[in-house]
């Protein structure tokens, strides 16, 4: 699976990237970003984020 | 941008600047560095400040980054009951994007060097110590050096991190927030903060007004994390059923995450240490960081100042920031974040009690940590008496 980011949906409210155990997410120039190999798809962030801007999934 | 400075600060919101203000008046040579590209934009923040936390970073209230003056609340239960807030000394609703830029003018004006664009990404050490920071600006990579670091980077916090402090955050200690600027909505009284409690509105969290105008107010939401829905969802529901709100426009749209509890032990490493909702220091009732940070730059400054004079900046040195924190704000946030956790488990019946048993002091006292009388009226219901374990 990958971590998918809806950039329409974000609001760079970086609530995500403080609550990801794995360092995997930062705010660059206020776009949000995943690092995939840091990502261990936990969906603790899926479910943080406040507009559901973030989905695991499978297909590319 | 200069290769050595006595501090450098890693953030441009309130706790950055206002400790850069307070250290460059002191003689020190500050560095600010802020990623965004604007101070203060997006706000993520209802804006809400008491009087005398304002003052306490030296502003009188008739700046120009006062939207509305606030003398009271109304804490509305799950029933529609209210409990009348005294107003205490009152307080203000800021704009949050200018008073940041105020801030950052004033920490300029004492003498800091503040930097936009330009975004941390890792420490330098020297001999395994912390001695300045590595960062990209203007799509360059630059190396600063300095004597004390200073992680402000709020709730995405990476350096402390780096630094080597636990990050605190679980989903339990960060409330998912979020809010609308709204416009042309009705508000019954412009000069008071309405609360919204009920797990049906706003599971583990409430629902909050703050006026900014008699039509105007940031309209929003705080959540625990473990809910199905999102907290735009609540906060969209909410607003459909209430009249008064959803005839009006949203101008603004902001979320966020909001530190509640998670307290770090050690805010210090050699060289280095965290302030603000980097080090989770926001209260945990009612997500106010602000205040906090009129508390906590002073208690660092002091800390600071005094290693920076006496050539030692090891952790030992600035260990004196954690126990003054500790003593004056932490132990109290403490009880707070327990009170917290006890309201998580309390039903919307027994919410509704709230309205007759406790008075508007009462709920002053609990946003300030003081438990006595909540204890006691719970220790007269069964049911409650069972929950006084989760404040002690
Ligand atoms: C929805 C919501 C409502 C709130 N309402 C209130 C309220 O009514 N009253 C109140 O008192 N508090 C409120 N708060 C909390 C308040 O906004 C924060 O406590 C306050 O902003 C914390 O200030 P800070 O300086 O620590 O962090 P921030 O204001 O978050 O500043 C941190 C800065 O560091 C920058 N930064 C981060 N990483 C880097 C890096 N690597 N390099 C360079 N710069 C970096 C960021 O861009 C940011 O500008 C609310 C919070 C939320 C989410
Ligand atoms: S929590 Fe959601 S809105 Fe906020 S930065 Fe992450 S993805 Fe974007
Ligand atoms: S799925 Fe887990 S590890 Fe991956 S970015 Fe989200 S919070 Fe981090």
């Amino acid at each position: 699976m990958v971590l998918k980011i809806d950039k329409n949906k974000c609001l760079s409210c970086a609530g995500c990237v403080s609550i990801c155990p794995k360092d995997a997410l930062t705010l660059k120039n206020m776009v949000l970003e995943v690092d995939e190999n840091k990502c261990i798809e936990c969906a603790i962030c899926t479910r943080f984020c406040p507009v559901r801007a973030l989905r695991l999934t499978t297909n590319l | 941008m200069e290769q050595k400075y006595d501090i450098i600060i890693i953030g441009a919101g309130p706790s950055g600047t206002v400790t850069g203000k307070l250290c460059a008046s002191k003689g020190l040579k500050v560095l600010i560095l802020e990623k965004r590209p604007e101070i203060g934009a997006p706000k993520r923040c209802a804006e809400g400040l008491g009087k005398p936390d304002l003052e306490r970073i030296g502003y009188t209230g008739k700046e120009r980054f006062v939207t509305q003056k606030i003398d009271g609340g109304i804490l509305i239960t799950p029933n529609g009951g209210t409990i009348d807030l005294p107003p205490g000394p009152g307080g203000y609703i800021l704009e949050r994007k200018v008073f940041d830029k105020f801030l950052a003018y004033d920490a300029a004006k004492a003498g800091a060097k503040i930097y936009t664009k330009a975004h941390v990404f890792d420490l330098i050490r020297v001999g395994g110590k912390i001695a300045g920071v590595r960062l990209m600006y203007n799509g360059e990579q630059k190396d600063v050096y300095c004597k004390i670091v200073v992680a402000a980077d709020g709730v995405e916090s990476k350096i402390a991190r780096i630094a080597g402090l636990p990050s605190g955050n679980t989903p339990n200690t960060i409330e998912s927030g979020y809010q609308y600027e709204m416009a042309n909505i009705d508000i019954a009284d412009p000069h008071k903060l309405y609360t919204y409690l009920g797990n049906e509105i706003a599971p583990r969290g409430y629902i909050w007004i703050f006026p900014k105008g008699s039509h105007i107010a940031n309209v929003g939401i705080g959540i625990g994390n473990c809910n199905e829905k999102t907290a735009k969802y609540y906060l969209d529901k909410w607003i459909a059923g209430n009249p008064g709100m959803s005839k009006g426009s949203i101008i603004e749209e902001n979320s966020g995450g909001i530190p509640i509890g998670g307290f770090l032990e050690s805010m210090t490493t050699d060289n280095f240490l965290a302030i603000g909702d980097a080090a989770h220091q926001v209260n945990p009732l009612h997500g106010g960081g602000l205040a906090e940070v009129s508390f906590s730059a002073q208690i660092a400054v002091d800390v600071i100042n005094d290693a920076i004079k006496s050539g030692d900046t090891s952790n030992s040195a600035l260990d004196k920031y954690n126990k003054l924190w500790w003593e004056k704000r932490g132990k109290n946030l403490k009880k707070i974040e327990k009170i917290v956790h006890m309201l998580e488990k309390v039903t919307d019946s027994e919410l509704n009690m709230a309205q007759s048993s406790l008075s508007g002091q009462d709920i002053i006292d609990l946003t300030e940590g003081k438990t006595h009388k909540l204890i006691r009226i719970m220790l007269k219901n069964p049911r409650l008496a069972t929950l006084v374990k989760y404040l002690k």
